[in-house]
């Protein structure tokens, strides 16, 4: 009976981790397959003409190449700059006092109830009149001191002790130094999880680039894929090799960061 | 303790910079611009409240609230029961917990795009993998993305395939959480592995359930790439979103008056669907 049931969990846990993964390999089948083959019956799991061809053609004919460049840069930048600025926000917020702090605080968290495709419209227009359409800041500043990073550093900075800060404190050290020689060291591992979350959110955000960026050169890579998409004709061959490449960056840094990822999700959950 | 000067103030004030320019003022700037109409370029045009009357008429945000609901029905129970189950058999001793976790989590990293693209293929109703595996079970071959049930569907299982492991993560870190005695106590009391579950497992997880319970409801209701890559909203408007509908009144169709409006009738429920959870949640807290 207790072999039975460890037999049927195995069962289970494999047949769901199958039906994970299968997307995956087709997706990266698909990439090697000229687009004959991708609509052919019965389906191939490995490719009859296994070819790079796909790869090269989106390279080539594309500025593929650029796009890449242009999704880096964008979620690094991003994820950069608004650590800073969020472990800064905590810091303001767990280990000072200051003239209207609850009340602030409470409209930080108010703050997240709005989600933020809902006012996808008067912000569009915002960005039209002081001339960012087209340009990277949409992308990157708004979300610079963002109400979620400032929370999750605040609540991690909660439990640092008083008398460390007072410490420094004594020796004559001004606020921001405090701020880079004490906190910054003691928080590193929230910061890796908070950066992985901010950077994974950058590297798939896809309703703002869509809306924003409109020169295929300023694109990046999920907003030139859905680009790639005809009326009449889709080169799913090519959407596929992108796509390919569009997992990559993530999956090398889950496995060697994996810890972070899951600590990122759950750090909202159990303490609820 | 906590010292009083004004480097709390500063170090805090990009956050109210950034939320004053792009979030207070685009809100207020959309409240005047939903009493108009204007197509983004020309003359605002000042109609009063007809863009809210227009709202109550137009069958196409209704019709994008029942999908919403249609989803948020179908496919966060089924979800989040598989996750209970998976998390439960994650949580037993098992060998390679750390592989199964990991490989269910990852179509949440993944971008939404590529996966969506890569679901249009696994769904077509000629050559996908999907209607081949039905084919022999003897299922003759269905139009997941042509028809408005199959598209609805077929969002359903996207949804899951990508959630499912989030979830999961969460619902055993939550399992993990319950003492080990409780159960060696009720196995001395006599009591059945499944009668543990449903008299242990499941009144201790409520608070967690719930919270995977609230983040399902807000993903719901921002929906938005799922549909746009895999349906485009279609067939006949069955899987378009109230987000979706936003986008294409004001992308598309230049109403930016009109699409101000849909924006306060999204924030409006979104605040409404909040307060409700931060109740539970909160009435939970205190029983806890």
């Amino acid at each position: 009976m207790k072999r039975l049931n460890k037999f049927i969990m195995y069962l289970i846990l494999t047949l769901t981790v199958i039906i994970t993964i299968l997307p995956f390999i087709w997706m990266i089948s698909a990439s090697f397959k000229d687009i004959r083959e991708i609509f052919s019956y019965p389906p191939t799991i490995i490719p009859d003409n296994f070819s790079f061809s796909n790869y090269l053609q989106l390279f080539a004919e594309y500025p593929f190449a650029r796009n890449i460049f242009n999704s880096t840069f964008i979620a690094v930048t991003a994820t950069t700059g608004s650590l800073f600025f969020c472990t800064l926000g905590g810091f303001g917020f767990a280990k000072f006092d200051f003239k209207f702090k609850n009340q602030l605080f409470l409209v930080l968290i108010a703050s997240m109830l709005i989600p933020p495709q809902s006012i996808m419209i008067p912000l569009f227009l915002v960005f039209k009149r002081i001339g960012w359409v087209n340009t990277f800041y949409p992308l990157i500043v708004p979300g610079l001191a963002n109400a979620f990073g400032i929370f999750f550093m605040r609540q991690y900075m909660t439990s640092i002790p008083d008398s460390l800060i007072e410490a420094a404190r004594i020796d004559g050290g001004s606020d921001f130094y405090i701020f880079l020689k004490i906190i910054v060291p003691i928080v590193k591992p929230a910061l890796a999880t908070l950066g992985i979350i901010f950077f994974m959110n950058s590297w798939n955000a896809f309703v703002w680039p869509l809306i924003i960026l409109q020169d295929i050169e300023l694109q990046t890579i999920p907003v030139v894929l859905t680009n790639l998409q005809g009326v009449i004709y889709t080169p799913y061959n090519l959407i596929m090799a992108g796509s390919v490449i569009s997992i990559i960056p993530l999956f090398v840094v889950f496995m060697f960061m994996q810890q972070y990822f899951i600590s990122g999700i759950t750090a909202g959950a159990v303490k609820q | 303790m906590m010292k009083k000067n004004k480097s709390g103030l500063i170090f805090t004030s990009p956050f109210y910079i950034l939320f004053l320019t792009f979030m207070v003022y685009p809100i207020l700037f959309s409240f005047y611009l939903s009493f108009n109409k204007w197509n983004g370029v020309g003359e605002m045009e000042w109609v009063g409240l007809a863009n809210y009357i227009n709202l109550f008429r137009d069958d196409l945000v209704w019709k994008s609230m029942f999908n919403a609901l249609f989803f948020f029905f179908t496919y966060v129970p089924v979800m989040l029961f598989l996750a209970l189950v998976l998390a439960v058999f994650l949580n037993s001793n098992i060998k390679g917990r750390g592989f199964f976790r990991a490989a269910v989590y990852l179509p949440n990293i993944t971008s939404l795009v590529a996966v969506a693209f890569t679901f249009q293929l696994l769904l077509d109703k000629n050559y996908g993998l999907l209607n081949m595996f039905l084919s022999y079970l003897g299922i003759s071959s269905i139009n997941w993305l042509g028809t408005p049930l199959g598209a609805r569907l077929s969002i359903d299982m996207l949804m899951i395939w990508r959630w499912l492991g989030y979830n999961t993560i969460i619902l055993l870190a939550g399992l993990q959480s319950i003492p080990e005695e409780m159960y060696e106590a009720a196995i001395i009391d006599g009591a059945s592995k499944v009668q543990s579950f449903f008299r242990i497992t499941v009144p201790l997880m409520k608070p967690v359930l719930l919270f995977t319970l609230v983040l399902s409801t807000i993903g719901t209701f921002r929906m938005f790439t799922e549909v746009f890559i895999l349906t485009g909203g279609g067939p006949a408007n069955s899987t378009l979103t109230p987000v979706v509908h936003l986008y294409n009144t004001g992308f598309n169709w230049f109403k930016f008056g009109y699409a101000s409006s849909i924006t306060y009738l999204i924030i409006l429920i979104t605040l409404i669907l909040s307060m409700v959870q931060m109740k539970l949640l909160n009435e939970k807290e205190v029983k806890s």
